[in-house]
């Protein structure tokens, strides 16, 4: 069976700083995968990689066997990977539902000239996203608020707007970013239960950076450290955690 | 009652925007008719229509896009020629208004519209000031052209020459020719074909389009690109297009409105669309809140009637006129006044203020 995401030898690299280096790692299809490890390690720069945003100088990636090296961001986005932010990119003006449905844009179609003259394809669609949409709204637990402007919700209901964004967009594999940050114990231990939730239900696989060990420990199953762009240990999460190497890099500053 | 609180906000706010627009038409249409209005306020109406029609398609770039345009009346000045021309060299064979002005109306928007795609698959690379000062310059340019254009006609066919020593240069036949296009003089003899009834009709049409494509799934991807570009690409969006169509559209209505503007008047030169008038259509917008199309639509009505109907003040007019400008700006800008004015002139504007900080680096 080929993995759902697979690189080989990902690199970037800046000038001279090399952000990313020599980066492999597979991951399978249904797995939790974590990445972890020490500010500026170059864990967002490789989101940025898998999601077309930088083209890599070295190496390259798959998607279910399929090479995603060079394409754009809109193409990945289109093959099935999608993301959240480590700052949140929420559309702030438009409301919550409207969020998601910019997410359902590329599998709910109708024409500019349909949805200007209300053709009955512009309700009829219209009416599906609505419904798709308060579905995904309600997995995260935002149905009630879905006339909200996105920008008036709170920080931790942000971040799980951006997760159903992601999600509506059908991926294949899905990049959360520092999904926790800024969130309380409560909330945390509650999106940890999101997250298996999204796993399960949508039977998806995912990609998360995360700071918070708790989440990492109690949520990924396989992990990889990063440290100073490159890959200082992987493997299943509780072998990873003990490594002295990783303790010393990152645990224990 | 119930029912239309029942309707989404959107919808609603569109509604109270068209019921305005109606009962401003129907005022003019009884103020008219019933002989009360002077050649004064007849005179203004067409003018009205046109500046509405322009603060409301330029609003769909500034405040849906989220793209500042200092361009918008090269656009107009695309229509309001095209138009012209068109009916000045069918006016012969084509003497029926209610086919030719149609006809030509559309003809101003299509190639106005044309012009905004050929400057906008360029100039929607660039951001923010760099935009607007390109569009600005975009906006001179075609106004130079136009003012330099010579399209004259003889036995031997159509002439067109760019400026006055190719003109001259040009071997007409004098006896057959006849000069549509003159340069600087710009176009003369054009049928005055606009009225006020169609200047609503437009108003409505421009309303119309540009508010059902605002909540649409097109509409959405436009605003997504506004809010945040980078996500709206990660979230599979292609921004080209989507930039395009906005600003594409937005010419189109400039160039229909031009072609209004342009068969109110008997002659026309091209020096009116300088950017003093993109400026002003600004202000329509600015003045009416950014996104606001029902904002749009009031301060355009009432920034084009105030100089004229404060014409018998004379020398006070000007100054009546700067201070209305600065309580409108005031207005805007204090939030307890503008909490009021949202309420009365739809929600948008406040919303929209505060937004506009893009970050470069993406994480
Ligand atoms: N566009 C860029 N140009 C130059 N340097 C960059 C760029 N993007 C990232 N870097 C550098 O690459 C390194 C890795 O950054 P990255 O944001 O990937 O770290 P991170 O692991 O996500 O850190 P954090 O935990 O703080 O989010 C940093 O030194 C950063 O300054
Ligand atoms: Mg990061």
């Amino acid at each position: 069976m080929t993995a759902m995401l697979e690189t080989k030898n990902l690199g970037i690299s800046f000038g001279g700083l090399k952000a990313v280096d020599g980066l492999s790692l597979t991951i399978e299809k249904g797995q939790l995968y974590g990445m972890i490890g020490p500010n500026g390690a170059g864990k967002t720069t490789v989101f940025n990689l898998l999601t077309g945003v930088y083209k890599p100088t070295s190496g390259n990636f798959f998607l279910d066997g399929e090479k995603l090296t060079g394409c754009s961001t809109i193409e990945i986005n289109k093959k099935g990977i999608a993301r959240t932010f480590q700052n949140i990119r929420l559309f702030s003006q438009l409301s919550v539902l409207d969020n998601v449905k910019v997410g359902l844009h590329n599998d709910y179609r109708y024409a500019a000239a349909t949805g200007v003259f209300r053709l009955p394809a512009y309700f009829r669609t219209e009416k599906a996203m609505n419904e798709k949409a308060l579905e995904l709204l309600e997995v995260f637990g935002l149905a009630a608020e879905k006339d909200y402007l996105s920008s008036n919700l709170p920080y931790g209901k942000q971040r799980k707007l951006e997760i159903a964004r992601a999600l509506a967009t059908a991926p294949k594999l899905l990049l959360l970013d520092e999904p926790a940050a800024g969130m309380n114990p409560n909330e945390t231990q509650e999106l940890m239960e999101t997250i298996r939730f999204v796993r399960d239900h949508f039977d998806m696989t995912i990609l998360l950076i995360e700071h918070d060990m708790r989440l990492v420990a109690g949520i990924c199953e396989e992990l990889t450290v990063l440290n100073f762009g490159t890959v200082l240990a992987q493997g299943p999460t509780a072998k990873v955690l003990k490594d002295p190497e990783v303790i010393k890099a990152y645990l224990g500053e | 009652m119930k029912k239309f609180k029942e309707l989404n906000k959107a919808t609603r706010n569109n509604t109270v925007t068209y019921i305005i627009v109606a009962l401003m038409f129907v005022f003019c249409i009884v103020y008219t008719e019933t002989g009360m209005a002077s050649n004064l306020f007849q005179g203004i109406l067409v003018p009205i229509c046109v500046n509405v029609i322009l603060a409301v398609s330029l609003n769909l770039t500034v405040g849906i896009l989220g793209e500042l345009s200092l361009g918008h009346a090269g656009f107009m000045c695309v229509g309001a020629f095209v138009g012209s021309l068109f009916s000045v060299m069918t006016a012969a064979s084509m003497d029926a208004a209610l086919l030719r002005f149609p006809l030509a109306l559309l003809l101003g928007g299509v190639a106005a519209g044309i012009v905004g795609i050929l400057v906008g698959i360029p100039v929607l690379r660039l951001r923010g000031d760099y935009l607007a000062i390109v569009t600005l310059a975009f906006g001179e340019i075609i106004k130079n052209i136009v003012n330099n254009l010579y399209v004259v006609t003889d036995a031997g066919g159509l002439h067109v020459a760019l400026g006055v020593d190719a003109y001259n240069a040009m071997e007409i036949d004098a006896a057959s020719s006849e000069v549509y296009i003159n340069g600087a003089m710009g176009i003369t003899g054009t049928p005055k074909d606009s009225t006020y009834i169609i200047g609503f009709v437009l108003i409505f049409i421009t309303l119309i389009v540009v508010q059902n494509l605002v909540n649409s799934r097109t509409g959405r991807a436009i605003m997504a690109i506004r809010d945040n570009r980078i996500a709206a690409e990660a979230t599979g969006i292609n921004i080209t297009k989507y930039k395009l169509i906005a600003f594409a559209l937005s010419a189109f209505f400039a160039g229909v409105a031009g072609a209004l503007y342009s068969h109110n008047l008997a002659s026309l030169s091209a020096i009116k669309f300088d950017y003093n008038y993109s400026i002003l259509i600004l202000v329509f917008v600015v003045l009416g809140g950014i996104g606001s199309m029902r904002g749009s639509v009031i301060a355009a009505v009432i920034l084009t009637a105030l100089p004229e109907l404060l014409r018998g003040l004379d020398s006070y007019r000007m100054l009546i006129y700067a201070i209305i400008l600065i309580v409108m700006m005031l207005v805007n800008n204090n939030e307890q006044l503008s909490y009021y004015k949202n309420k009365l002139f739809g929600g948008l504007s406040a919303q929209l203020s505060g937004r506009s900080r893009k970050q470069k680096e993406v994480s």
